[in-house]
C-alpha cells in the first residue's frame, strides 16, 4: 500500500499541537489595539415588562463607555425576516435590546460597553430595573395538550401513517402503552459563546465568532444590519465545541456588532455560563408509544405521540417521532408531534436532534414490550427487522444494522445474558444487562471547495466549513491528500471564512460528506490536470495511459498495473513550467440517485450497568457500541466521536438536566457544578465496533457522516439495563439514584 | 462583581485589623469559594485580605497527642499527610472525596469550614433568599430543593452546609481556634457552625473579624474503623445528597465507642451524641446500626423533592457503619 494512502488509517488530528499548545485561538482570544468589551445584562424575570431602567449609576463608573438598553439601542432592521438566519425556524426570531417585553429567563436587556471586561462587569451590575413581573409557564407536564407541530424548516416533515394502527393495537395479541419524559438540556460546550468584532480605518468589519457556520453569521448580519458582505467578513478558525448550538447566530454576535457600529470601535462581547443557559436547548419532550405485536412478537401496531416545548415566539421542530416508522417492519404506524408554546427561549438543534428524544422513547418502549413477551430484546428486534423504510417506501442504499447486532452482540457476551431482572448480583451491587437500535440520517449538501497545488508539493485547501471539534480539518487533509497521492504534511487545509468557498453548515452529521466530496472533487480536478502535463513530458511512460488508467501515489502519477512506470507530480510540473495549479467545483449530491433510496447510519448500543441494592448509586460498567456508518475516513477521529455520542448517551441516561422552578420560570442549576456530565470517574469501559458499509449512493466517498449516530440509542440501552439489574423501570429521564430508591 | 482594593496580611493582628478597617472586608484564603460568590453578585466585599501568607500552613503534634492543622494548610495536602493518613485515614478520605484535584490543590482547611451553601437560589440573586437578604422570603421551601436539609431546618431556611470535611471533623470532636478582636478563644466543631433558627445569613458562630487559625484533632483517630459515604450524582466533582462518617472503636465484635455524623441534611454537619450512645457496649449489626439511624434521624422533614432523603440517610448510615465494622476486626 502506498505510503499516501490514509483514509481508514487512524491519523492524528492535524490540528492537534496548536489545540495543546493554546496556538489555535478561539473568537474571544482575538486582540487588537483599543478593543473595548461589552457585557451582557441579562433579565431576573421570565415573562413581563421592563417598567423602568436606570443606567445612570453604571455612566458614571470610570471607563464605561456606553450602556445600551432598549431604550437607546439602535433597531437596524424592521422585519422579523431580516433575522432569519439560514437555521431560523418559523416564527419571529429575538431582536435584542427591541422591545421592554421579556418573552424568557435571562433574556438580554442591557449591553455595558467598557475598557475593560473587568469595568464591564462591574458596571453591569449596578444597572438598576424594574419589572413588570407575570407568571410565566414553563412546565411542559403541566397541561399535556399542544398543537400540531407545523411543517417545520427543512428536515422536519410530517410522517406519514400508514394502516390502521388504532385498530390494530386494539386487536394485537399483546399491547404495551407508556408515557416517557425528559427534561430540556442545554448544550454547555466548553467554550463560551463570543464574538470579537474587529472595526478597520474603512469600518468595515472583521468578525470572529463561535459559530458552525461562518456564513449564516455573516447571512444575518448583512441582512440586519444593512452591510454589503464585503463589510463583514466572518472567521471561525477553532470552535470549542458546538454540538448544534453554533448552528444559529447567538445573540452575543448581534449585540456585539451593533456595539461596534454605535462606537465605531472594535469591541468583544463574550457570555458567562449563566447566561449559556439562556440560549438553545433540547426541549423538554413527553412521549407516548404504543406497541402492539402478536404472541410470536411480530409487531402490529405502532403509535408514537410527542410532545414538546418551544418558545412563544418561534416553532421549534425537531425529528422526534419519524424514526418510529422506520426503525422496524410495520404496517400499521400512527406518528403525531404537537408543540406547546412556553415562556422559555426557543430551542435548537442538539447533537441528534428528535433521534436521541424519540428513539429514547421508542427503543425503551421495545424492551418493555419484550419482557412482556417473554422474548429476549435482541431477538424482538431481529425478529422485526426493516429491510425497506416503510416510511419513505424506499429500500436503504445500503444497512448493516443486523451486522452490528450480530458483532455487538458477539463482543458483549449478549449470549450469556439471564434474562430473568434482578438475577445477577455481585454483593450489594445489582447487574444488568441491556441493549438498543441506533438510527441517523446520512445526507450531503451542497458544498464547494478549491485546492491549490505549487510546484513545491505544497496543496493548500480550502473550504468555509467549521471544525467544531469533529476532526474536519484531519478528515479533509487525509481526503484531499490521498486524492492526489501527496503526504499529508503537504497538505494545509483552511476552513471557517467567509472568503472562502462555501460550504453548508456544520451539523446534521453531514460534513465529510458535502465537503469531503468538494474536497475529493476540486483535488481530482487537479490530478486531471497534471496527468495533461505528464502526458506532454518527453518519454512520459503515461502517453497511452487514459485518466482511469493512473492512480496518484506517494508523490507520483502512476500506471495503475504497473507502478514502476510513473512520474513524479513536482517533477512534472517543474518540466511543464507550472507554478501551480488551482481548480475550484461545487459538488452537488446525486439528487436523481439519492431520491431511490432511504440513506441512514444505525448502531446496536449494548450496556452492562450496576446498581447498588440500597443506596440507587449506578455505574455503567460497560458499553459496546457498534456502527454502520458507511465509510470510515479516519477510524481515530471517527471512534473520538462515537465515544463522545455514548459519553452523552450516559449522560442523558443519568445526569443531565437543566431544571426549572416553574415558579420564576428560571433554570436553577445554571452553572456546571449543578448541570451535571458525566466526570472521568464515571466513565468506564466504551468500545466501539465500525461495520464498514460499501455505499456509493451516499456520496462518491461513501462516508455517511458520524457526528450523531453514537449518542442515538445509547439512553435507552442504559435505561434498560438499569431495568435488567433492578426490576425497575423508570420513564422520566435522568434516572438519578433517588428514583430507584 | 464590584469593585474591590487587596491587601495582603502577613501576620494575625494586622489581617484582623484590616477587616475592622473597612465597611465590608472579607477574607480570601484558596479563593475557590469568595471569588464564585463574589461574580455572581452574592458576596460583594469592598476589601479584600489576602491571608494565605499567613504563618498558618503547618501541620504538627499536639503534646497531648492531637494534630494541629493550621488554618491555610491546602486541603490536598492535609490529605495526603502522612500523619493525617496515618491517625485520620476518615479525614483523609472525607476530603478526597470533596470537590476535584484542582480546587482541592487551592482550598485551605480555614476556608473549607466557611463555603456557603450551594443552595440554588442563593446563588441567584434573581430569586428570594433569606440566607443572602434577609427577610426576602425562602424560595427553595417551596421550590426546587432536591439538595436541601431534613433536619434542623426552619421556616426561614432549609439550606445545608456543602462542606465534606466538616462531616469528619465533626465525628472527630476537632476544635476549632480563632483569633479575633477580643482575642483567642476556641470552638468544639458542634458548636462552630449553626441551624438556620430565623438567622439564616448566619452560617456559624463566629464573631465580627474572626479569623480561624487552626483545627486541632484529638489524638483519638479511629483509625481502624471507619468510612466516609458520600452519595451523589456523579462519582466526582458534586456535592454529597446525603453523606455519613462513621468511625468505631472495636473490642471484637463489641463496640466500645462510636462516631457518627452526616452531611447534606442540615445546616451543619448532623451529629447526636444520644444516637452513637445507643451503640456503646453492644454488637456491630445491622439492627443495631438501625437503631442509630432512627435515632439520628428522628424529626426529619422533607420538602418534595429532597423527602427521598429520609429514605437514603438511614440506609447510607447502616452501609457506612456496616463498612467501618467490616474494615478490620481485632
Ligand atoms: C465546583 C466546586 C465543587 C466543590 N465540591 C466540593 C465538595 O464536593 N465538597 C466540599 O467539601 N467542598 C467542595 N467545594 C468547595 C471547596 O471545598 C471550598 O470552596 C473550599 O474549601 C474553600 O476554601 P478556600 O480556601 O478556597 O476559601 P475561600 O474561597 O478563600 O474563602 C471562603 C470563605 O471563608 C473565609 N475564610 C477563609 N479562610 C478563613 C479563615 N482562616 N478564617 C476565617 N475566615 C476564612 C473567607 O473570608 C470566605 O468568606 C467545591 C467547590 C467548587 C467550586
Ligand atoms: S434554603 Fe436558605 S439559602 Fe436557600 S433560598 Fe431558602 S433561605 Fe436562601
Amino acid at each position: 500500500m502506498a505510503a499516501t494512502t490514509y483514509v481508514g488509517k487512524p491519523i492524528s488530528r492535524v490540528d492537534g499541537r496548536a489545540k495543546v499548545t493554546g496556538e489555535a485561538k478561539y473568537a474571544g482570544e482575538f486582540n487588537t489595539a483599543g478593543l473595548v468589551y461589552g457585557y451582557v445584562v441579562s433579565s431576573a424575570i421570565t415573562k413581563g415588562k421592563i417598567t423602568k431602567i436606570d443606567t445612570s449609576q453604571a455612566l458614571s463608573i470610570p471607563g464605561v463607555l456606553q450602556v445600551f438598553t432598549h431604550e437607546n439601542a439602535p433597531r437596524p432592521a424592521h422585519f422579523d425576516r431580516s433575522f432569519k438566519d439560514d437555521d431560523a425556524v418559523a416564527g419571529a426570531p429575538l431582536k435584542p435590546l427591541y422591545s421592554p417585553e421579556i418573552g424568557f429567563s435571562m433574556q438580554p436587556i442591557a449591553l455595558v460597553v467598557a475598557d475593560t471586561f473587568e469595568i464591564a462587569r462591574y458596571a453591569a451590575s449596578l444597572v438598576e430595573v424594574e419589572y413588570k413581573a407575570e407568571k410565566p409557564e414553563t412546565d411542559l407536564t403541566s397541561k399535556p395538550k399542544g398543537h400540531k407541530a407545523p411543517k417545520g424548516k427543512s428536515g422536519f416533515t410530517p410522517p406519514k401513517d400508514r394502516g390502521n394502527a388504532k385498530k390494530a393495537f386494539e386487536m394485537a395479541d399483546v399491547q404495551f402503552e407508556a408515557e416517557y419524559v425528559h427534561m430540556p438540556e442545554h448544550h454547555n460546550a466548553l467554550e463560551m459563546f463570543s464574538s470579537t468584532v474587529l472595526m478597520d480605518e474603512e469600518g468595515k468589519l472583521k468578525i470572529y465568532d463561535k459559530t458552525q457556520s461562518a456564513f449564516n453569521s455573516q447571512k444575518y448580519i448583512t441582512q440586519v444590519f444593512g452591510l454589503s458582505k464585503d463589510e463583514a467578513r466572518v472567521v471561525s478558525p477553532f470552535v470549542g465545541g458546538g454540538f448544534g448550538s453554533g448552528l444559529r447566530p447567538q445573540y452575543q454576535l448581534y449585540l456585539a456588532v451593533m456595539a461596534a457600529l454605535e462606537l465605531k470601535r472594535s469591541v468583544r462581547v463574550t457570555l458567562t455560563r449563566q447566561q449559556m443557559f439562556s440560549l438553545g436547548h433540547r426541549p423538554a419532550t413527553l412521549q407516548t408509544v404504543s406497541l402492539g405485536a402478536s404472541e410470536a412478537g411480530a409487531l402490529q401496531a405502532i403509535k408514537h405521540e410527542a410532545l414538546s416545548e418551544t418558545s412563544r415566539g418561534e416553532e421549534y421542530t425537531e425529528v422526534i417521532v419519524n424514526w418510529s416508522g422506520s426503525l422496524y417492519q410495520c404496517d400499521n404506524v400512527k406518528l403525531d408531534y404537537y408543540l406547546r408554546n412556553l415562556d422559555v427561549s426557543t430551542p435548537m438543534d442538539m447533537r441528534a436532534p428528535g433521534a436521541a428524544t424519540g428513539v429514547l422513547a421508542t427503543e425503551t418502549a421495545m424492551d418493555e414490550l419484550s419482557y412482556k413477551l417473554g422474548m429476549d430484546p435482541l431477538e424482538l428486534r431481529l425478529l422485526n427487522y426493516a429491510e425497506v423504510n416503510q416510511l419513505e417506501g424506499k429500500p436503504f442504499s445500503s444497512k448493516a444494522l443486523r451486522e452490528c447486532y450480530a458483532q455487538g452482540a458477539e463482543r458483549f457476551g449478549w449470549s450469556r445474558r439471564n434474562p430473568v431482572p434482578r438475577s445477577t448480583r455481585e454483593g450489594t451491587k445489582l447487574i444488568g444487562w441491556g441493549m438498543a437500535t441506533g438510527i441517523w440520517d446520512a445526507q450531503q449538501k451542497k458544498a464547494a471547495a478549491k485546492a491549490n497545488l505549487s510546484v513545491d508539493g505544497k496543496l493548500v485547501v480550502a473550504s468555509g466549513t467549521a471544525d467544531i471539534g469533529t476532526g474536519t480539518y484531519t478528515a479533509m487533509s487525509i481526503i484531499a491528500a490521498e486524492t492526489l497521492g501527496l503526504p499529508i504534511e503537504a497538505v494545509t487545509f483552511k476552513l471557517g471564512d467567509t472568503t472562502l468557498p462555501e460550504a453548508p453548515l456544520e451539523g446534521g452529521s453531514w460534513t465529510v460528506s458535502s465537503v469531503g466530496t468538494a474536497v475529493q472533487e476540486a483535488c481530482e480536478a487537479i490530478g486531471k490536470k497534471l496527468f495533461k502535463l505528464a502526458k506532454k513530458l518527453k518519454d512520459s511512460p503515461l502517453k497511452k495511459a487514459a485518466f482511469e488508467d493512473i492512480a496518484f501515489a506517494d508523490g507520483r502519477i502512476q500506471l495503475k498495473g504497473n507502478p514502476s512506470a510513473s512520474v513524479s507530480i513536482i517533477e512534472t510540473m517543474r518540466q511543464t513550467g507550472i507554478n501551480y495549479i488551482e481548480e475550484e467545483t461545487t459538488a452537488l449530491p446525486n439528487f436523481l440517485k439519492q431520491m431511490k433510496y432511504s440513506r441512514n447510519t444505525h448502531s446496536a448500543v449494548f450496556v452492562e450497568v450496576e446498581v447498588d441494592e440500597d443506596l440507587g448509586q449506578i455505574c455503567v460498567r460497560r458499553v459496546v457500541s457498534a456502527i454502520a456508518g458507511g465509510r470510515v475516513i479516519n477510524p481515530k477521529t471517527a471512534r473520538s466521536q462515537i465515544l463522545g455520542g455514548i459519553v452523552w448517551g450516559i449522560s442523558m441516561a443519568l445526569h443531565e438536566e437543566s431544571v426549572l422552578d416553574h415558579d420564576f420560570g428560571r433554570i436553577m442549576n445554571h452553572n456546571l457544578s449543578e448541570y451535571h456530565v458525566p466526570v472521568n470517574a464515571d466513565i468506564h469501559d466504551l468500545e466501539v465496533i465500525f461495520v464498514e458499509e460499501h455505499d456509493k449512493i451516499v456520496n462518491p466517498l461513501g462516508a455517511k457522516g458520524l457526528g450523531e449516530i453514537g449518542l442515538v440509542g445509547v439512553a435507552a440501552a442504559v435505561g434498560n439495563a438499569i431495568y435488567h439489574a433492578t426490576g425497575k423501570r423508570v420513564r422520566d429521564f435522568p434516572i438519578t439514584l433517588d428514583k430507584l430508591l | 462583581m464590584n469593585s474591590f482594593t487587596y491587601t495582603r496580611a502577613e501576620t494575625v493582628d494586622t489581617a484582623i485589623g484590616e477587616i475592622k478597617a473597612h465597611h465590608t472586608a472579607k477574607f480570601i484564603a484558596g479563593g475557590t469559594n469568595i471569588l464564585d460568590l463574589m461574580k455572581e453578585n452574592v458576596e460583594r466585599p469592598d476589601h479584600l485580605v489576602d491571608i494565605t501568607r499567613l504563618p498558618l500552613k503547618q501541620i504538627e503534634t499536639l503534646p497531648d497527642g492531637g494534630l494541629r492543622l493550621g488554618a491555610l494548610v491546602t486541603n490536598a495536602d492535609t490529605a495526603y499527610h502522612p500523619e493525617v493518613q496515618k491517625r485520620y485515614p476518615l479525614l483523609s478520605k472525607t476530603i478526597l472525596a470533596g470537590a476535584s484535584a484542582q480546587l482541592r490543590n487551592m482550598a485551605t482547611d480555614g476556608g473549607n469550614l466557611f463555603q456557603r451553601t450551594r443552595c440554588y437560589y442563593f446563588y441567584d440573586t434573581a430569586t428570594p433568599c433569606n440566607k443572602r437578604e434577609p427577610g426576602s422570603g425562602c424560595s427553595a421551601i417551596n421550590g426546587f430543593n432536591r439538595i436541601h436539609a431534613i433536619l434542623g431546618t426552619s421556616e426561614h431556611c432549609i439550606a445545608t452546609h456543602p462542606s465534606d470535611m466538616a462531616v469528619a471533623l465533626a465525628a472527630l470532636e476537632a476544635t476549632i481556634r480563632v483569633s479575633g478582636p477580643n482575642g483567642e478563644r476556641t470552638l468544639a466543631m458542634a458548636d462552630f457552625h449553626r441551624l438556620p433558627g430565623d438567622k439564616p445569613q448566619y452560617d456559624n458562630n463566629l464573631e465580627a473579624g474572626e479569623i480561624v487559625t487552626s483545627i486541632d484533632l484529638p489524638a483519638n483517630g479511629f483509625a481502624n474503623n471507619y468510612n466516609y459515604l458520600k452519595l451523589r450524582d456523579r462519582s466526582s466533582y458534586a456535592f454529597a445528597l446525603v453523606s455519613v462518617a462513621a468511625a468505631l472503636e472495636l473490642e471484637g465484635d463489641t463496640i466500645r465507642e462510636a462516631r457518627v455524623a452526616l452531611g447534606g441534611v442540615a445546616h451543619m454537619p448532623w451529629r447526636k451524641p444520644e444516637a452513637e450512645a445507643l451503640l456503646k457496649g453492644q454488637k456491630a449489626t445491622k439492627e443495631n446500626f438501625r437503631k442509630v439511624a432512627e435515632a439520628l434521624l428522628e424529626g426529619a422533614k422533607g420538602f418534595g423533592a429532597n423527602t427521598f432523603k429520609i429514605e437514603l440517610a438511614p440506609r447510607a448510615i447502616v452501609r457506612a457503619l456496616v463498612m467501618a465494622t467490616e474494615m478490620k476486626k481485632k
